[in-house]
């Protein structure tokens, strides 16, 4: 066991943990948020997956100890995020989730393409979630959700930050 | 968690890190972003002592520029390539290949200097940089020596690097401003490690013509006769298809009848794409 002291949604916490454990494994067993879930725990899956410095990763194939320094954010610290509230209302709209193990992850990485500011043609958005795996959906509703999303984004040019 | 324990240190220096790994016997491994080796040691396909994370060291992350070069640092990742956030000597030629690995979420933590350590037969990079006859610099508790990714790379999983040594950066030539590039790729699903992949260079200034093979053998490969054709312009696809035969058989031995044509096909695709573009 190694102390840990990590950025999570903007609190500095600090606990002991072993150095083989993942950054989902910190998260989900030492700081009791489970919004970020583990699915294949070897980065195929995508139902892992948070920010940190901004950008989308594996919180499975990040070991805790590699994210000290880093800001981190999981799905709970994006409850007043506006690209996220976006997000939110267009996937209940489309149906874009079922049993929901998969949409922490989706959501995080839709963000991500969002605020890339890239193409979001279907095409686009089906290649940029491509490691995102559903087993509910068959994905077309999640599709809608982030073109919609991205839509309504740059109809109403909204702050992408 | 998945992994046997092992030990985490994070030196502030390149000179720490390779003192740690020299001294710990064998028993220490780099780690960059672990987009790959924490996968293997998750499924305990290998295991460690002791993680040496070198992700980042600034002496791994600086980018060089000189009229014939672009020094790129072994710790730049995927996505900082692909984003353009790093000069690219192969106009335009590493930004495409950075864009096709893996998945995002990967990308932003995975490194080029990683890849080539690492030495997937399948993996993007090794075939690019040996397209683009890359060198690396690595530095160990020996000194420092620098090595053409094409003799780094030795086999499956296999590279002529020291337990103590460290890929630092890549020194890339730039491609003639004329110069032509051909990417051709096979997986099963996108971010798939490819069953096949090709890149071919044509028209590159006093360098000759090639492509280079990954998903065959067990490294990515330089076809030799069928790159010796490319330095015509109008070699026909038959004559190539025979070439692409032979140097498969030299370097990836026995192969089934799928995988001939699947790796022909590609070979031809990423031919024919330099060619076009």
């Amino acid at each position: 066991m190694r102390p840990m002291k990590l950025d999570i949604n903007g609190e500095t916490v600090s606990f002991m943990a072993e150095a083989r454990e993942s950054l989902a494994d910190v998260l989900r067993e030492r700081l009791s948020l489970t919004g970020t879930h583990l699915g294949c725990e070897h980065g195929a899956c995508g139902a892992c997956t948070v920010d940190m410095d901004g950008k989308a990763v594996r919180a499975c194939l990040t070991l805790g100890a590699m994210a000290e320094g880093r800001r981190v954010t999981t799905i709970e610290g994006f409850r007043d995020d506006p690209i996220m509230t976006l997000l939110r209302r267009h996937f209940h709209e489309k149906h874009a989730l079922q049993c929901g193990f998969c949409t922490p992850g989706m959501l995080i990485m839709a963000r991500d393409l969002l605020k890339s500011g890239a193409d979001m043609s279907e095409k686009a958005v089906r290649d940029g979630m491509a490691g995102q795996i559903c087993r509910c959906t068959g994905y077309a509703g999640i599709v809608r959700a982030i073109v919609a999303a991205a839509e309504e984004m740059r109809s109403v040019g909204a702050d992408a930050s | 968690m998945k992994p046997a324990a092992f030990d985490y240190v994070r030196p502030a220096s390149l000179d720490e890190a390779i003192g740690v790994l020299a001294s710990a016997g064998g028993e220490a491994m780099p780690l960059a972003g672990g987009q790959s080796l924490l996968p293997l040691l998750g499924l305990r396909m290998t295991t460690v002592g002791r993680l040496v994370d070198i992700g980042r060291l600034a002496a791994l992350r600086q980018v060089e520029e000189t009229a014939s070069h672009v020094v790129i640092g072994a710790a730049l990742t995927h996505a900082e390539v692909e984003d353009g956030r790093v000069p690219d000597p192969g106009n335009g030629l590493m930004r495409r290949m950075a864009a096709r690995i893996a998945y995002r979420a990967v990308r932003n933590q995975g490194t080029i200097g990683g890849s080539i350590a690492m030495a997937d037969p399948a993996a993007d990079w090794p075939v690019c940089l040996i397209a683009l006859d890359a060198k690396a610099r690595i530095a160990g508790a020996k000194g420092q020596r620098t090595v053409p990714v094409a003799e780094l790379i030795e086999d499956i999983y296999t590279t002529s690097l020291a337990r103590d040594e460290i890929i630092v950066a890549f020194e890339i030539p730039r491609l003639d401003a004329a110069a032509r590039t051909g990417v051709a790729k096979v997986a099963r699903k996108t971010g798939a490690f490819a069953m096949s992949l090709a890149v071919a260079v044509v028209n590159d200034g006093a360098r000759a013509a090639r492509v280079v093979l990954g998903g065959a053998a067990n490294r990515a490969v330089r076809l030799p006769a069928t790159s010796a054709l490319l330095q015509s312009k109008d070699t026909s696809d038959a004559t190539l298809s025979d070439a692409i035969g032979r140097d498969l058989s030299e370097t990836a031995g026995e192969l089934d009848d799928y995988s001939v044509r699947l790796h022909r096909a590609v070979v031809l695709r990423a031919i024919a794409e330099a060619r076009a573009s």
